[in-house]
């Protein structure tokens, strides 16, 4: 009896999986588990309700449906190489794998299955340079742009000098948080600050230590570098030794509700960086609504919907739906191939009329992906929580990165990799 | 009625002292050899090379490193984790320091590193025991973790602290980097299997592997017959070390290509310390057998959970740690010395089948 229900059960399921004739296939490498799910669960979420529209609303893109392979990584390196082999033989049109350490596992592999990877705001920062990684994509913005947007932004607080002022850099001890150390340091040479370091070990649940020498130290700036319930943890941290919280400043990863919530009004104040308008106040949310969410199909439990991961989620979606439809236009076929998408994405074009139209008006810049630059626009702005409100709020314009020091960091490290690897950059006429 | 000793005379010593004194357990091991040589290579795909064999041969050498050291000797070990870094770190710097170097010396000469940390940690045991031992490894492989973390000379002063395994070929055939067929990284891990099985087998049943057997059995009664404490404790920690050291540079430069401190955490250490458990304390089948629980049973439950039964992928997930601890705490109570025990009673019932007494 239970073995025929089983077996029915994993008839059904095979059936179902039958591949349509045409689809897209994305696979997503979430992680709905882990010390990382609190913040991987809202991005989760936004990426399948965007599809999920697309297919209720347009039957997908360019009339072809999408399918959507989840495969749960747990934030585990090991775990993503093993969704990666699951998955890449039914057609995977993208990598998007949502871990800077899962990123640097596929980069080698792209170019020789032929797949493109987009980290979308993480990865290998150098990958920006299309010359050399001409698979890997890492538009909108890299951790190099967003250290020196956030030293802009302190210059700015401190009248145009940072001249003598101390910056502590407290970040995951993994390859994500290492990341934007090389730029830290320039800049640190640039304005006359003093950097030092303060990593805190995966998955950071104990910090006690580092904010101890915070405390004792007292800098001026701290920037933060952080994911899951590290950033819960250093936002409580911070609040009970009452550092003032304007000076404590994340990446785009350390910004969302779940991270300041627990720490409630301690955490009024905190900033962090973003690319994108928080809040649910835009006509796509209608769209959703009719769609997804009253037709049922809501992913998760639904309880993320408007909050900025969630809309970081859409915004991924967004993006990779759009060079799919880059792709189908030149290439002139429905259903594309991943090398058609990785054109597609190098050419990539999103104004801002056509945000509006997508019914994201102002929600972010404009995109325009070329062959040099893959990690194309790299502005952001910085976005303050208000503790009473519950809400975040943009406090700048979108601001530009220091492009003198990063592109020349991106330049050097782009042609190192190339050389411990043996690749030929190509030109891009 | 195969599996018997009678009708299969022994005419030399050398005969009789053999590993497997049954015919039909000589046959299946050649069997088994046969099929992995010979049979898997033609059919492996990249989805069982990467998620399935690769990943168990790897944590099968690293356990039966293990088992060297706590199985067969009684040093208890949670540094596992740092020492595989050694490994990887070890092999990183030796692919990209001397690029002519064979990868097959350039993995024997991580473990030969390995081994000499392993060394210096093993001092202390000279001195501690059970417990507290355990807490001085633990010092290891934090210490270790955060060494590398530390030292930019081990990582090339890269950007991030990655470390990514450049191409490199054995008889012209390439084994790491990103263009490497299935069977080449599989039948060069296996290479590695069978060699230092091969090797731990006589090992283990040789002057040192009874010297290691002594002192785990009860150390001052081993030292009062003769056997040097220093000697065979430290032999213990530098093989133990030499074949976790192997295990890592395996893990990084073939299975996953690239690498950073954070992967070798103590989870690692923990999984290869559940897996000699689980498989069977002082047993090289054990080591084999805990390491497929521990890595492939994972690998499998996802498959029928999420891939047959169409579950979400987080209750999937969840229910992986539910059933693989459930399943763990079952062994543990039905069979404290491990499934290779079950294994071992199975073969003695066999033996007497079908007229037992």
């Amino acid at each position: 009896m239970k073995m025929t229900k089983l077996a029915l059960a994993a008839a059904a399921a095979m059936t179902a999986a039958t591949p349509a004739l045409a689809d897209l296939v994305i696979p997503t490498l979430n992680y709905r588990t882990g010390p990382f799910a609190p913040n991987g669960i809202p991005y989760a979420d936004g990426f399948s309700d965007y599809l999920k529209l697309l297919n209720a609303r347009d039957g997908g893109v360019g009339g072809v449906e999408i399918r959507e392979l989840e495969c749960e990584t747990a934030y585990n390196t090991q775990k993503g190489v093993e969704c990666y082999e699951a998955t890449k033989g039914e057609g995977a049109l993208v990598y998007i794998p949502q871990s800077t350490g899962i990123t640097y596992q596929l980069i080698p592999k792209a170019s020789v299955d032929e797949i493109p990877v987009h980290s979308i705001g993480y990865g290998r920062t150098s990958a920006a340079d299309g010359k050399v990684f001409e698979w890997i994509f890492n538009y909108p913005g890299t951790y190099w742009d967003a250290a020196s947007i956030l030293t802009k932004h302190a210059l700015d607080m401190e009248g145009g000098s940072l001249e003598g002022k101390n910056i502590v850099l407290l970040h995951h001890n993994s390859a994500y948080g290492r990341e934007p150390i090389r730029t830290l340091e320039e800049l640190a040479t640039k304005h006359g600050f003093t950097l030092s370091l303060l990593p805190v070990d995966s998955p950071g649940q104990v910090q006690n230590s580092q904010w101890l020498e915070i405390r004792r130290s007292r800098p001026d700036f701290v920037f933060f570098w952080g994911w899951g319930v590290m950033n819960q943890v250093a936002i409580q941290e911070a609040a009970n030794i009452r550092f003032p919280m304007d000076r404590f400043m994340g990446v785009w990863w350390s910004g969302a509700e779940t991270d300041v919530l627990p720490a409630g009004a301690g955490a009024d104040g905190y900033k962090a960086i973003t690319w994108h308008q928080p809040g649910m106040d835009f006509p796509i949310y209608d769209d959703l609504k009719a769609h997804v969410y009253d037709a049922g199909n809501t992913s998760g439990d639904g309880a993320h919907i408007g909050t900025v991961l969630y809309n970081r989620g859409l915004y991924a979606a967004i993006v990779t739906t759009e060079a799919i439809r880059k792709a189908q236009e030149i290439h002139g076929v429905a259903d594309i191939t991943p090398p058609m998408m990785r054109d597609g994405m190098e050419a990539l074009e999103i104004t801002a009329d056509r945000w509006a139209e997508l019914g994201l008006e102002d929600f972010t810049g404009p995109i325009s992906i070329s062959c040099e630059d893959h990690g194309a626009p790299g502005v952001a702005a910085i976005q303050q929580w208000d503790a009473s409100a519950e809400q975040w709020t943009l406090v700048t314009d979108f601001i530009e990165p220091d492009k003198d020091v990063v592109d020349a960091l991106i330049v050097a490290d782009a042609a190192a990799y190339a050389q411990e690897q043996g690749i030929t950059p190509r030109t891009c006429e | 009625m195969l599996y018997r000793e009678a009708g299969d005379f022994k005419t030399s010593y050398q005969d009789d002292a053999q590993t497997f004194p049954i015919a039909f357990d000589r046959y299946r091991y050649y069997f088994v050899l046969f099929v992995a040589f010979a049979v898997i290579p033609f059919m492996i795909t990249e989805y069982w090379e990467k998620a399935v064999l690769v990943p168990f041969l790897v944590f099968a050498i690293a356990a039966m490193g293990l088992n060297i050291l706590t199985g067969y000797c009684g040093q208890v070990s949670l540094g596992t984790g740092g020492f595989m870094a050694v490994g990887a770190y070890a092999a990183y710097k030796l692919m990209t320091g001397f690029p002519d170097l064979n990868i097959f010396f350039v993995v024997l000469l991580a473990g030969g590193v390995t081994a000499g940390v392993g060394l210096v940690f093993g001092l202390p045991s000279l001195r501690i025991k059970g417990f507290y031992l355990a807490v001085a490894t633990l010092a290891a492989q934090f210490f270790l973790v955060w060494l590398v973390n530390k030292w930019p000379w081990l990582y090339n002063y890269s950007a991030s602290g990655q470390i990514t395994a450049p191409e490199r070929s054995v008889l012209g055939v390439s084994v790491t980097g990103p263009d490497v067929a299935p069977w080449a990284s599989y039948l060069f891990c296996l290479v590695f299997v069978v060699l230092l099985a091969w090797l731990m087998r006589n090992l283990t049943r040789g002057r040192i592997g009874r010297q290691w057997m002594a002192i785990r059995d009860m150390d001052i009664a081993a030292e009062i017959i003769g056997v040097n404490p220093m000697t065979a404790k430290l032999t213990a920690f530098a093989l133990s070390s030499f074949y976790i050291g192997v295990a890592g540079a395996l893990f990084f430069a073939v299975y996953l290509g690239a690498g950073e401190s954070e992967s070798f955490g103590i989870l690692q250490s923990f999984i290869v310390l559940f897996a000699i458990i689980i498989g069977g304390l002082g047993s090289i089948f054990g080591s084999f057998i805990g390491a497929a629980f521990m890595i492939l049973m994972p690998v499998l439950l996802k498959n029928v959970l999420a891939g047959y039964l169409g579950w979400p992928t987080s209750i999937a997930t969840h229910m992986e740690f539910v059933i693989v601890g459930a399943l763990i705490v079952v062994f543990l109570i039905l069979e404290p010395h491990g499934l290779a025990a079950l294994w071992r009673l199975a073969k003695e019932k066999l033996r007497l089948w079908p007229f037992p007494y």
